[in-house]
């Protein structure tokens, strides 16, 4: 490992330098010297080091800080640590303002400059490691990780690429576990804010209270429990990209709120009196049409537009059919692996089953169905019986009427048939077996929008 | 056949040759060869620091080495150290011919502490191997209780053991095993 982190000494003395190279050399460490700063900022350009020792005075030509401004140049990452002698230490710590990130005094003890060494290099470790990560992380969201043949999918994955490095916010609207969050994800790591956060609020799962405080942060006694100042997901995200999932179930004074944030970019911490700015793209998703909410007054309209600068639609799995299949490979190969189970397929009798559901979860259904799949498969290959619960679950689901009145079932359904059908009247009232004309009756009745 | 030659540096007590011929004989397929002593370099002393600087000392050496020489340790009582460090216990050439090992700061004496023939023996037999090791090209070890590991202080010294762990003692004894090892 050590012979990956090269080390460069530079000194005009050739026995400083030798006998520092010789001392590091025989703790494994592959090491290069220069006898002047030029010298040094030639080897600089053809070796990546992770170290370079420098001596602060260096008569003629480059001295230290100048020799190490330039290795900086060349090499953004590499270590500078400058030695100098007693006399010179006031001139060191100026080096260590202008970017040395330690200095030595000569001579010094072994033991100090070996735990020197092992702490910049177990430093650049982690760094290195950290951005490996983060490259990790990033491909994990881009877009080829998205499966899908379906076009309208493949449009949706292009238009996530044209507006990732763009800072207007995007709502992505899509039937629970259709991928708004991995969309949401896609963009953000395609994007310049790719190395900032990616937080992620469920507007749903918190009260009006809770949610104030977890998207703004809170100052000291600003309620009961709040011992001291926290960060909001705001403040959290700054840089980044803030995830406002199911945002058409926040209050009315929360949506005055975000509005106020959306125009401003600034805010105050509950129970604050300083403002706190910020630059953070918002992504917001919902299963809700928030057109509708809108017009029934539930949704304010000036947030809606604010929000809905680029829209989004998700596809449900049952509009995307042809994916079924790519993706349950997908996650057979993912989840067979995760689990440590040698599975390695699906018949096409099972796969006929999967095409014939109509996936009302969507992919994270089919997702859960296929993890279900893999832990019950008794041979390498999962088959029809392996689903058989998924057709029996699935007829029971067809049959099972919810607790409603009889017209809320039916505007339900009216609401659903237009979904399925684009707003398409024709071909909704079709579906619904109904003419036209009782449609716009239906319609106007039960002040559906479409 | 090559020999590994003993050089005194300045004087340096008798007692130790036995020693490190006990030590080599135990690791290193060798002939030992003792030298006469060599006087100190003047040019190594640093009257600042009231120390030697080892860099002279292993020119010295290597320009004295007998032609038939595999290797040359010399062994000094005085205290060394190169103008980056504050002290040594030794210094080698890495995958080279010279060696040398200060007496001066494994003697209880160097601590204020009596004199224990015991531990010096202990503590040079480590350092011999240790620089020794580097001449066959190995380098610090992970493995503290391995003559090889790094000491920075005399504690790190009494941690390591008398010996080689088993992966560094492969590696010198494939060193001798080859034809063309350069030993």
């Amino acid at each position: 490992m050590k012979k990956s982190w090269p080390i460069l000494v530079v000194d005009d003395e050739d026995v400083m330098c030798e006998s520092m190279a010789a001392w590091l050399r025989e703790d494994g460490y592959r090491v290069d010297t220069a006898s002047n700063g030029q010298q040094a900022v030639e080897l600089a350009k053809g070796a990546d080091y992770a170290i370079c020792f420098v001596d602060l005075k260096m008569p003629g030509g480059m001295d230290g800080i100048e020799t190490m401004m330039e290795i900086h140049r060349v090499r953004p990452d590499a270590s500078v640590i400058i030695i100098t002698a007693y006399a010179t230490v006031d001139t060191a710590i100026q080096a260590m303002k202008e970017g040395a990130q330690e200095y030595i005094v000569k001579p010094c003890n072994p033991q100090e400059i070996s735990m020197l060494v092992s702490r910049i290099l177990k430093l650049k470790k982690l760094q290195s490691e950290n951005a490996i990560l983060r490259k990790k992380l990033t491909r994990q969201y881009r877009h080829h990780d998205i499966i899908t043949k379906n076009p309208r999918m493949e449009e949706i994955l292009a238009l996530t690429q044209e507006i990732a490095s763009l800072r207007s916010t995007v709502l992505i609207r899509g039937e629970s576990g259709t991928g708004k969050e991995l969309v949401a994800r896609a963009v953000h790591y395609s994007g310049s804010r790719a190395d900032k956060p990616f937080i992620v609020v469920s507007c749903a799962a918190l009260t009006e209270t809770l949610l104030e405080s977890e998207l703004f942060g809170y100052e000291k006694g600003a309620f009961t429990g709040a011992n001291g100042q926290s960060k909001g997901k705001f403040e959290l995200a700054n840089g980044g990209t803030l995830f406002l999932d199911e945002i058409g179930d926040i209050s009315p004074k929360l949506q005055a709120d975000l509005l106020r944030v959306l125009q401003e970019r600034r805010f105050y911490r509950v129970g604050g009196t300083e403002e706190v700015q910020v630059d953070v793209r918002i992504i917001a998703a919902t299963n809700k049409n928030l057109a509708q909410e809108v017009q029934h007054g539930r949704f304010r309209e000036d947030l809606f537009y604010r929000l809905n600068v680029i829209e989004i639609r998700l596809p449900a799995l049952r509009e995307r059919r042809e994916d079924v299949p790519l993706l349950a490979e997908h996650f057979v190969n993912r989840i067979s692996s995760e689990l440590g189970r040698d599975v390695h397929g699906i018949s096409p009798a099972a796969l006929k089953v999967l095409m014939a559901h109509d996936w009302p979860g969507n992919v994270r259904e089919l997702e859960n169905v296929i993890e279900r799949a893999i832990v019950t498969c008794r041979n390498g290959m999962l088959d029809e019986q392996d689903f058989s619960w998924l057709q029996s679950a699935g007829s029971q689901q067809a049959w099972e009427i919810p607790e409603v009145p009889l017209g809320e079932l039916e505007r339900r359904a009216i609401v659903a048939a237009l979904e399925r059908k684009h707003g398409n009247v024709k071909e909704a009232s079709a579906a619904l077996g109904i003419d036209r004309s009782t449609l716009y009756d239906k319609l106007k009745r039960y002040e559906i929008v479409h | 056949m090559s020999a590994l030659f003993l050089v005194p540096i300045g004087s340096v007590p008798d007692k130790v040759w036995e020693w490190i011929e006990n030590a080599a004989a135990e690791w290193f397929p060798l002939p030992v060869r003792r030298m006469p002593a060599l006087s100190i370099p003047d040019s190594a002393y640093d009257g600042k620091r009231n120390q030697y600087q080892s860099v002279e000392i292993m020119k010295l050496l290597a320009q004295t080495a007998p032609q038939d020489a595999s290797r040359v340790l010399g062994v000094t009582s005085v205290d060394l150290s190169i103008p980056m460090l504050s002290f040594l216990f030794g210094q080698a050439q890495l995958d080279g011919t010279v060696a040398i090992v200060s007496l001066c700061r494994l003697q209880q004496e160097f601590y204020g502490l009596p004199a224990r023939d015991d531990l010096l023996r202990e503590r040079l037999t480590k350092e011999v191997l240790h620089e020794m090791g580097h001449t066959f090209g190995l380098i610090h070890c992970s493995e503290q209780k391995c003559a090889m590991s790094l000491s920075t202080h005399i504690g790190m010294v009494d941690t390591k053991s008398e010996q080689y762990c088993s992966r560094c003692g492969v590696q010198i004894a494939e060193r001798f095993a080859s034809l063309d090892g350069g030993v």
